[in-house]
């Protein structure tokens, strides 16, 4: 008897999903990545499409060089067929049978044909999203998500329009503003409502001075790239608000201006602080969220918002790994290291053999400094004090259902809802086409009720005809579609 | 300086498709998000209860917000669905079926 090659399906290809691939490939197994996109690099690293032809797309992207060691890697394992590649696959449910895994996937971008994997393990790299509270005028066309204005210009090469207002708080916020600039819009002004001074501040605090230093000065490199940042904004003449918010964007159709205004201790504008902004684009972002979907649907625990894991990556469900934003919000370094262990971990333990934690040594160091970093930053970025109760009854919280914030408070206070499921019933928010993705954090937070990450057996609208039909033969054998190298 | 500029984008030949009956020229590879984008058009869709004009919101597919009508099937997302030579795509009135 031939000893079968074990297959390690490995979903989403960013960052912690290149490094699990790269790791595991090298040390003889056989991986399958699954994609949504067309072509690799997730959020972080969206190429422009190649009808593009862009020769320099390095101006749009930090870390180039770690980008073309994984670029470069993968393409070397799939000329040797040690990897797979299965680009514009939109997985909607992970089945586990009997210690093995079956992936289904829908092919896009119109995701009515069915595709499946078959593996022996399976790394969840699925990413995350982004957050974002709701305020009066935040459903006009022209207000979008940080991160989507990025991905858009990344991939589409294209800018929403002339003037833009960057809004909200987080560290994202700062490279989609000097992005968004270096590409010719003009940026009237980054208003954060935290005030992120406050981390160095904090630091210098005695009480906060171990713990606050220690997670600053293991990084130099974090401390540079925000000095990098702050001479950019000045390059780009971007006036930087901090401790104010937008308080309401205005239009009648689309997006006119914006007021903003200094949040007081209650969290309400201060009166006399607001000041209006004429801008066609509001870029706004409260923070990002880990996509826990596929996990949740194969049972593995979660540990808040993100999936927890173990020092080997592992979930608590066998042959089930996660990485990256999936178990908790640390950016791309973060999770390159917890990828490379995840397929490392993955690649002894398939073989059939107990991995040596020695080996993957530097890569559990920056882990453990990185995930010390995201957590002082997290403290410095909070959202601002009761955000929620200044959200006006008439305002849509959730976009797909169209319910405002006092049919959310009618919920809790005249029908006596105690927790988000039962909000969501009495009044459809979090029902609609994005399944509360997108207004759950906002709901929760308006009820008053904890934020649970939302139960969706299926990541992604099914066809009925895909779920009645047997599944399909294996697509993680076919050879890689044009992954341009 | 703009967005092509800025990474010395050499597109392929652009062609076009028609939004709303008026044509719109795109670059190879853009999606048709990108492509109205371009056109300087921001929204496509208007919802179901009060026919509120919405566009793109998460760009990542997410949100379900840019919801469009191509060649005549509703639902399609903008922002992940590639523009293709002479698609007819067309604003979408809430679920874009007749209900």
């Amino acid at each position: 008897m031939t000893e079968r090659r074990q297959v390690l399906a490995v979903i989403g290809a960013g960052p912690a999903g290149l490094a699990a691939a790269l790791a595991a490939a090298a040390r003889g197994v056989r991986v399958v990545l699954v994609d949504s996109a067309a072509e690799p690099g997730g959020q972080f690293y969206r190429q422009p499409a190649p009808g593009l032809g862009a020769r320099r797309p390095q101006a749009l992207h930090h870390q180039w060089r770690t980008w073309e060691r994984l670029r470069d890697g993968l393409a070397t394992h799939l000329a040797a067929g040690r990897v797979s590649c299965l680009s514009d696959h939109h997985v909607w449910c992970v089945e586990r049978d009997s210690g093995r895994f079956a992936v289904h996937a829908l092919l896009g971008p119109e995701q009515r044909e069915p595709a499946s994997v078959r593996a022996d393990g399976v790394v969840l790299a699925t990413g995350g999203y982004e957050k974002v509270w709701p305020f009066p005028g935040w459903t006009l066309p022209g207000v979008i998500t940080a991160g989507g204005a990025q991905a858009m210009l990344k991939g589409g090469l294209t800018l929403p329009g002339r003037t833009v207002v960057v809004a909200g708080t987080g560290p994202l916020l700062l490279p989609v503003a000097t992005g968004l600039a270096a590409a010719g819009a003009r940026v009237a002004a980054l208003v954060e409502s935290a005030d992120p001074t406050t981390l160095v501040r904090r630091s210098a605090h005695p009480r906060n001075a171990v713990r606050g230093a220690r997670a600053l000065a293991a990084h130099p490199g974090k401390l540079a790239e925000a000095g990098g940042y702050a001479a950019q904004l000045l390059w780009h003449r971007i006036p930087v608000l901090r401790r104010r918010a937008v308080v309401e964007a205005h239009g009648r159709d689309r997006l006119e201006s914006v007021t903003v205004a200094v949040l007081g201790p209650d969290g309400r504008p201060v009166p006399g602080t607001a000041q209006r902004l004429d801008c066609d684009t509001l870029a706004v972002g409260h923070g990002l969220l880990p996509h826990t979907d596929l996990a949740d649907g194969l049972g593995c625990r979660l540990d808040g918002a993100g999936v927890h894991v173990d020092d080997e990556q592992r979930t608590d469900v066998p042959g089930v790994w996660a990485a990256g934003e999936a178990t908790g919000i640390g950016g791309a370094a973060l999770s390159l290291a917890e990828g490379h262990i995840a397929g490392r971990s993955a690649a002894a333990r398939l073989n059939g053999t107990a991995p040596d934690p020695r080996s993957w040594a530097p890569a559990a160091r920056s882990r453990t400094r990185l995930r010390a970093f995201f957590a002082e930053l997290d403290r410095a970025y909070a959202a601002p004090v009761r955000w929620a109760e200044n959200v006006p009854d008439a305002t849509v919280v959730c976009r797909c259902e169209e319910v405002t914030a006092g049919a959310v408070r009618e919920a809790v206070g005249s029908l006596g809802a105690g927790d988000l499921r039962t909000v969501k019933l009495l009044t459809r928010a979090g029902m609609g086409w994005c399944q509360g993705r997108m207004c759950e954090p906002g709901v929760a937070g308006v009820a008053g009720c904890d934020l649970t990450p939302g139960r969706r057996p299926l990541a992604r609208p099914v066809p009925l005809g895909v779920l009645a039909a047997p599944p399909p033969p294996d697509a993680g054998t076919s050879p890689c579609p044009g992954t341009s190298p | 300086m703009n967005p092509l500029d800025l990474v010395g984008a050499r597109p392929g030949a652009p062609f076009t498709v028609t939004f709303d009956g008026r044509e719109i020229e795109v670059l190879p590879g853009q999606t048709i998000a990108a492509a109205l984008w371009s056109a300087g058009v921001v929204a496509w869709r208007t919802t179901r209860e009060g026919a509120r004009p919405r566009g793109v919101f998460c760009g990542i597919g997410v949100c379900f917000d840019c919801l469009v009508t191509v060649d005549g099937r509703p639902g399609r997302r903008a922002c992940l669905t590639p523009a293709t030579p002479g698609a007819d795509i067309g604003t979408q009135a809430g679920t874009g079926h007749d209900d």
